[in-house]
C-alpha cells in the first residue's frame, strides 16, 4: 500500500523469508558514554536474537542500562561496537522500523491527542487524508477515539501513555520498544493496561521489547524474560515463559507463574546485591516479597 | 481558550468595569490636582483642556502625520530588531561557540544606554525613517534575543529526543517542536520589546527629524508653546503603547498554550 511506506520499506531483503530472520538481532553490542574523558561502560558485549511477533521483557537492576539498550536498538544511541539489526537490516540512526515508547508520554502539550499521534506522519511527509485515516484508526485502537481533540493536560496519565503508544505505532513499526511504559500508573490501572497491551499486540503483530521492574509483569506479558547484570549490562539468563496465550490475569496456571517468577528472581539475586529491591520495586516496602510475584 | 466560553455579560463584569472605574478615578484626581493647585494651563492643563486639544489636533490634521511617522519607525524597527533578536537568541542557545564569542559584546552593547547611542546613529544615518528605525531595532534587539535564548534552552530535552526518534529534520524540529515550545518565552520578550520600541522611537525623534510624536512634543514645548498639545501628544503615545502591548498580548493568548 502506498500509504504505508514504513511497512513497504521493510519488505525487500531477507525479511520476507519469515520466521527464520529475527526481528531484532544484537551481535556483541557494546555501549559506553564518556564524561570528562572518563569512559563508563553501560552495555558490555550483548548477543541477542528476538523472534518476530514475540514479546521479550528486559529485567535487571536499577541503572543497569536497560533504557540505554532500547535507545541503541531504536538507533537513538550508536553502539560502540557490534551490530544491531532489525528484520535482517542494520540500524543506523533513528529508524521508522522501530517505535519507541518512553517512560513518560512525552506528548507535545500544545497539540491535541489527534495532532500528537499525527506528529510522526507529518514528519514523514504523509498527506492530510492519509494522516487522518491513520490517526483515527490508531486512536480507535487505543480506545481514545472520543478524546482526539483533548490536549495532554486534559487527559489522565494512562490516557497520555496510550496516546504515546498510538504515536509510536503511527509509522507501522515492526518492532515496538516500551521503556517501563506503565511505571507511573497505579497498580490496578497498570494491570488493566497490561491486558490491553496483549490485545493490542495481537492486533498489530509487532515484536515487542519492554523494560520492566516487575517480575510479575514480565511473566504475564512476555514469551522470554532476559535478565541483565548490573552495569555494564550483560546477559545473565534467558528465561522462557511457558504459558499459553491468550493470557488473562485470572486464569493463568498459578504454579507455572510462580515457578517462572522464582527462576527469574534467582537469576536476579545471583546477578546483584540489590536484587531484592528490584524484584519488589513496584510494591510498598512493608509488603511481603511473595506478593510481588502475583 | 477559556475566554471564548465566557458570556458577554461576564466579560463586561470582569474585564471592562474595573479598568473603567480606575480610568474615571484617574481623571478625577487629575482634575482635583488642577483645581486645588490652581495651576495654569502652561504648567498642568486639566483633563478637559487636554481632551479638547487632543480632538482638535486629530481633526485638523496636526496629529496624523506625526503618528504615521512614529508608527512606521516602530513597525520597521520592531520587526527588524525582533527578527534579528530571535535569530541571535536561537544561535546563542544552540551553539556553544557563538555563545562564548558573542555574549560579552551583547551584554556590553546593552550596558550602553540608547540615549548615548542615539547621537551616533544620527551622525551615521541622519535623522530619517531609517535612522530612527535603527534605534528602535537596537533597543528591541536585546530583550528579544535574551528571552529567545532562554526559551530555546528551556525546551524539554525529552521532547527533542522524542522528535529525533521520528527522524525530524532541523527545520521540522524548529517548526514543530522548538518554536511552539519556546513561544511563551519569546512572546514575553516581544511584550517587553514592543513597549521599548515606543520609547526608542520617541528618543530617536528627539535627536532630530521632520515629523514624529517626539518632534511634536519638542515643538509644542518650544516654539509653539502649546502645553495642551504636548499633553495630547503624550496621550497619543500612551494610547499607541497600550494598543501595541495589547496586540502582542492578544497574539500570546491565541498561540501560546502554557505547558501543563
Amino acid at each position: 500500500m502506498s500509504a504505508e511506506p514504513g511497512r513497504a520499506a521493510s519488505e525487500p531483503g531477507p525479511a520476507t523469508a519469515g520466521a527464520s530472520v529475527p526481528a531484532i538481532r544484537l551481535e556483541d553490542v557494546r555501549f559506553a558514554f564518556t564524561v570528562d574523558g572518563r569512559r563508563t561502560d553501560v552495555i558490555g558485549g550483548l548477543d541477542l536474537e528476538i523472534a518476530p511477533r514475540s514479546i521479550v521483557a528486559l529485567v535487571g537492576p536499577n541503572g543497569c542500562g536497560k533504557s540505554t539498550l532500547l535507545r541503541v536498538i531504536a538507533g537513538l544511541l550508536p553502539a560502540r561496537t557490534g551490530s544491531v539489526e532489525v528484520e535482517g537490516r542494520p540500524v543506523a540512526g533513528p529508524d521508522s522500523r522501530v517505535g519507541l515508547v518512553f517512560q513518560e508520554p512525552r506528548l507535545l502539550p500544545w497539540r491535541t491527542a489527534f495532532a500528537n499521534v499525527s506528529f510522526p506522519l507529518e514528519v514523514a511527509g504523509r498527506d492530510r487524508a492519509a494522516r487522518e485515516r491513520r490517526v483515527t484508526d490508531l486512536l480507535g485502537l487505543v480506545g481514545l477515539r472520543d478524546w482526539s481533540r483533548a490536549r495532554p493536560a486534559e487527559l489522565s496519565g494512562g490516557m497520555r501513555q496510550r496516546v504515546a503508544i498510538a504515536r509510536a505505532l503511527a509509522l507501522e513499526p515492526a518492532v515496538l520498544l516500551l521503556d517501563e511504559p506503565f511505571s507511573a500508573l497505579d497498580a490496578l490501572t497498570r494491570e488493566r493496561f497490561n491486558v490491553e497491551l496483549l490485545r493490542l499486540w495481537d492486533r498489530i503483530g509487532a515484536t515487542i521489547v519492554l523494560v520492566t521492574h516487575s517480575i510479575a509483569e514480565a511473566v504475564f506479558l512476555a514469551d522470554r524474560v532476559i535478565v541483565l547484570s548490573p552495569r555494564p549490562a550483560q546477559l545473565v539468563a534467558d528465561v522462557t515463559v511457558d504459558l499459553p496465550r491468550p493470557r488473562r490475569p485470572g486464569d493463568l496456571d498459578a504454579a507455572a507463574v510462580t515457578r517462572t517468577a522464582a527462576e527469574i528472581r534467582a537469576h536476579l539475586e545471583g546477578a546483584t546485591d540489590d536484587a531484592f529491591s528490584v524484584a519488589t520495586g513496584d510494591v510498598p516496602a512493608h509488603s511481603q516479597p511473595e506478593q510481588a510475584i502475583r | 481558550m477559556t475566554s471564548s466560553r465566557w458570556s458577554v455579560s461576564a466579560i463586561h463584569r470582569d474585564r471592562v468595569i474595573p479598568p473603567l472605574l480606575a480610568f474615571v478615578a484617574f481623571i478625577a484626581v487629575w482634575q482635583l490636582v488642577v483645581i486645588v493647585g490652581s495651576y495654569p494651563a502652561y504648567i498642568l492643563p486639566g483633563p478637559r483642556a487636554v481632551a479638547e486639544r487632543f480632538v482638535v489636533a486629530w481633526t485638523d490634521g496636526t496629529m496624523a502625520p506625526h503618528v504615521a511617522t512614529t508608527l512606521s519607525e516602530i513597525g520597521f524597527g520592531f520587526v527588524g530588531g525582533a527578527l534579528a533578536g530571535m535569530l541571535t537568541g536561537y544561535v546563542l542557545a544552540r551553539s556553544r561557540l557563538a555563545n562564548r564569542v558573542l555574549s560579552p559584546y551583547l551584554v556590553a552593547a546593552q550596558a550602553v544606554p540608547i540615549l548615548a547611542l542615539a547621537p551616533l546613529i544620527a551622525l551615521w544615518f541622519g535623522s530619517g525613517l531609517f535612522a530612527h528605525s535603527v534605534i528602535v531595532a537596537l533597543i528591541d534587539f536585546f530583550p528579544v534575543a535574551v528571552s529567545t535564548m532562554v526559551a530555546i534552552r528551556g525546551v524539554d530535552r525529552r521532547l527533542l529526543e522524542m522528535a529525533r526518534s521520528y527522524r525530524v529534520t532541523r527545520g521540522q524540529r524548529l517548526r514543530m517542536v522548538e518554536i511552539p515550545a519556546a513561544l511563551p518565552g519569546i512572546l514575553g520578550g516581544l511584550r517587553i520589546g514592543i513597549t521599548l520600541a515606543v520609547v526608542g522611537a520617541i528618543v530617536a525623534e528627539w535627536t532630530g527629524g521632520e515629523t514624529g510624536l517626539g518632534v511634536l512634543i519638542n515643538l509644542a514645548r518650544g516654539s509653539l508653546f502649546d502645553i495642551p498639545l504636548m499633553f495630547a501628544a503624550l496621550l497619543t503615545i500612551a494610547i499607541i503603547g497600550v494598543a501595541l502591548y495589547s496586540l502582542v498580548l492578544l497574539v500570546e493568548r491565541r498561540y501560546a498554550i502554557p505547558p501543563p
